[in-house]
């Protein structure tokens, strides 16, 4: 069977500064992963800011061309998608889920004018109660329904309602993966839980996978079924999420577990700075020897 | 009330959005009736969902604001040394004189106090110099002996902000703040923006500076795992209201109101594999909040009389308030923190 998603020695390098500059940022190298077909899953894309998580997101939806490497979704590369017609059916297979709703959305807009345009270019309708069909089909998905946003403007619905709208315009062509950057690091505790929630009903109701993208370890834990961690391009550590976040193995790994702020000690006033052993360890060999296999199936660079 | 060990008295405090709209006057009311006292030598957590008020509080306990934001009722006071002063009774001369040297308030997305054209030296002698009241001379001694103890290279006084990372930018900001060594430092979300190595690196820093200089800190995040790791005491803020008061420790493991617990409940945790509710409902409208108990649309506990009266803040133990009509059969959700979590295979 074909794979959802085929990642292979993907590589991205921008020019700084301009075309003829000679400096360069090697933004993600020789990344490679696989989604299977028919087995929905969440996988996750750990790691802090500028670890090459956006770009690696951009170049699967399309929206950048890696420098080097392929990327193949379910048998079609991104040089077979050139022609308009394939270029569409490509975007109702994969959907990205904008990362802060409060700037997704434009104040003087109602909401719904977002679901609409999604149904009138991906899913082609003309018709008005067709669209309002698969708009409302769409955000039941979410816990939502299309009474519930119509006429409304972005100030009129709560943070979590937005960000539940904005998952639902993904939704609209019942795409396969959902590609989501950063969902939940512009709000606060409680409405976090609510979209990894729906993430994971997402998953289990209706089979679609999601690349997660995060920088926060205990989500990924609570959601995710692989997980790969990235410093500075590179994959320093991937496989099944539980037990790599339970024992990272990598330094860098390490050093990301030891700066999660655990409330087991709440309130007693010991807050060590990560280790700077492993954090040295992490950072002067970043990006160097190779990922070896481990018997518990996971990948380690070393 | 008053104690020698309170460095802070808030009393009945109310501050209200006032806007007219077409001829219509709307009220956000989003400080209603907030009485807390804070202790010299202590961090106060103030936590809460987006919009629930933490900011407006601490800008009225900041003397820093602005119309339409006004204070409608209370009192606020303030003991530094044989000072003491109400910054809303004084003259705006009397208030100047403690900002900075007394008081110091580090803003939400604060880092834009460093003006980006300038080198961080500037922005050091444009707001500490004067407050400082020594000589040149003095000043930058203290300076650089005040960037050395919270490990931060002086060289970073001839630097631009934009030579420096996020969280080095943070950290300057932080050091800007302390440098008068103020006995009262108001943070407001510091560390939200930051990856997580450098959050708890800026964390570390502040509790240190904290503990060197004796101050109290009022640090205000909507994040309670920041909360578990900084403050000595927390106050929990819903719809503009303090609804929970007490010690950390306590909060996490024996809360007594049904929205602190949920906050405790639902953090989910590494090697907790137990599903983790969201709060259910819409956060209230504070132009038009909730009658009775402003948690009760909701709240798993409510009863009738939660829609209709307004529970008062109590003592449920030491150090310890809640506002609920049911604070007794009030249950944390989680695994006590300290005990691990069931598994499930
Ligand atoms: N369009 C671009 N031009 C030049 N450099 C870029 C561009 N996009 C990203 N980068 C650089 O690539 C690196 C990875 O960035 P990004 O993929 O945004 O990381 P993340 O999403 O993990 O924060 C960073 O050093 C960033 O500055
Ligand atoms: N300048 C303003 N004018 C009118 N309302 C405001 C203004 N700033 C904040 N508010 C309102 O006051 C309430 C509390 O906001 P804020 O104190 O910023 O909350 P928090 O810091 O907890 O997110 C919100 O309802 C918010 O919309
Ligand atoms: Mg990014
Ligand atoms: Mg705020």
């Amino acid at each position: 069977m074909t794979a959802l998603l085929d990642v292979t020695a993907v590589s991205k390098r921008f020019a700084m500064g301009g075309i003829l500059s000679r400096k360069q940022t090697d933004a993600v190298v020789d990344v490679s992963f696989t989604l299977a077909s028919g087995t929905p899953e969440i996988f996750t894309i750990i790691g802090e800011s500028g670890s090459g998580k956006t770009t690696l997101a951009r170049m699967i939806l399309g929206l950048e061309d890696p420098s080097d490497g392929q990327i193949v979704f379910e048998g079609s590369s991104a040089e077979e998608r050139r022609n308009a017609a394939r270029r569409l059916a490509f975007m109702r297979r994969v959907q990205p889920v904008f990362q802060n709703p409060f700037e997704a959305f434009n104040p003087l807009k109602q909401v719904e004018r977002y679901l609409e345009a999604t149904a009138r270019t991906l899913l082609g309708l003309k018709d008005r109660t067709a669209i309002e069909d698969a708009m409302d089909g769409a955000l039941q998905k979410v816990g939502l329904s299309y009474a519930e946003i119509k006429g409304r403007f972005p100030h009129e619905l709560s943070g979590g309602q937005l960000q539940r709208v904005a998952i639902a315009r993904a939704l609209i062509p019942e795409p396969a993966l959902l590609i989501a950057d950063e969902p939940v690091s512009m709000v606060d505790a409680s409405l976090r839980m609510s979209i990894v929630n729906l993430l994971r009903d997402l998953r289990d109701t209706f089979g679609v996978s999601v690349i997660y993208i995060t920088h926060d370890l205990a989500t990924a834990y609570y959601i995710s079924d692989r997980i790969m961690i990235m410093q500075k391009g590179h994959v320093v550590e991937m496989g099944p999420a539980r037990p790599v976040l339970e024992t990272p193995q990598h330094p860098y790994s390490r050093l990301l577990k030891q700066s999660v702020l655990s409330t087991e000690n709440a309130g007693q006033g010991v807050l060590e700075p990560a280790d700077r052993s492993i954090a040295r360890a992490a950072w002067e060999n970043a990006g160097s020897g190779r990922l070896v296999e481990k018997p518990d199936g996971r990948m380690v660079r070393e | 009330m008053a104690d020698s060990t309170d460095i802070l008295t808030v009393k009945g405090l109310k501050a209200y959005y006032r806007m007219a709209y077409f001829g219509i006057d709307r009220e956000v009311r989003a400080v209603d009736d907030i009485t807390l006292s804070i202790r010299r030598n202590e961090v106060y957590g103030i936590a809460g969902e987006s919009s629930s008020g933490k900011t407006s509080l601490i800008k009225v306990l900041a003397a820093a604001i602005r119309p339409p934001l006004e204070v409608v009722d209370g009192a606020l006071t303030y003991r530094f040394g044989d000072i003491e002063i109400d910054p809303y009774k004084a003259s705006s001369e009397e208030v100047n004189a403690i900002r900075w040297k007394h008081l110091s308030y580090i803003m939400q997305g604060s880092m834009s106090v460093l003006n980006p054209v300038r080198r961080i030296r500037h922005s050091f002698s444009d707001f500490a110099f004067q407050p400082m009241g020594v000589d040149k001379k003095t000043f930058w001694e203290r300076t650089r002996a005040h960037l050395e103890r919270l490990n931060l290279s002086p060289d970073i006084l001839r630097a631009y902000p934009h030579e420096l990372s996020g969280g080095m930018r943070q950290r300057v900001t932080i050091a800007l703040a302390t440098v008068c060594q103020p006995e009262f430092i108001i943070a407001d979300e510091p560390t939200t923006a930051l990856d997580v190595v450098v959050q708890k690196d800026v964390l570390a820093m502040i509790r240190d500076v904290q503990r060197q200089m004796g101050s109290s800190v009022v640090f205000v995040t909507h994040d309670m795992s920041v909360h578990a790791n900084i403050a000595d005491r927390i106050g929990i803020v819903y719809a503009g209201r303090l609804v929970e008061e007490g010690p950390t420790r306590t909060l996490f493991t024996a809360p007594k109101h049904p929205y602190t617990a949920h906050l405790v409940g639902s953090l989910p945790r590494i090697g907790d594999t137990t599903t983790k509710a969201a709060l259910e409902g819409r956060p209230p409208n504070l132009a038009d909040p909730p009658s009775g108990c402003r948690f009760h649309p909701r709240c798993p506990l409510a009863i009738d009389k939660c829609k209709t009266e307004v529970p008062p803040l109590e003592t449920v133990g030491q150090s310890h308030r809640s506002a609920c009509w049911r604070a007794d059969e009030v249950k944390p959700l989680a695994p006590v923190a300290g005990q691990p979590a069931q598994v499930t295979p």
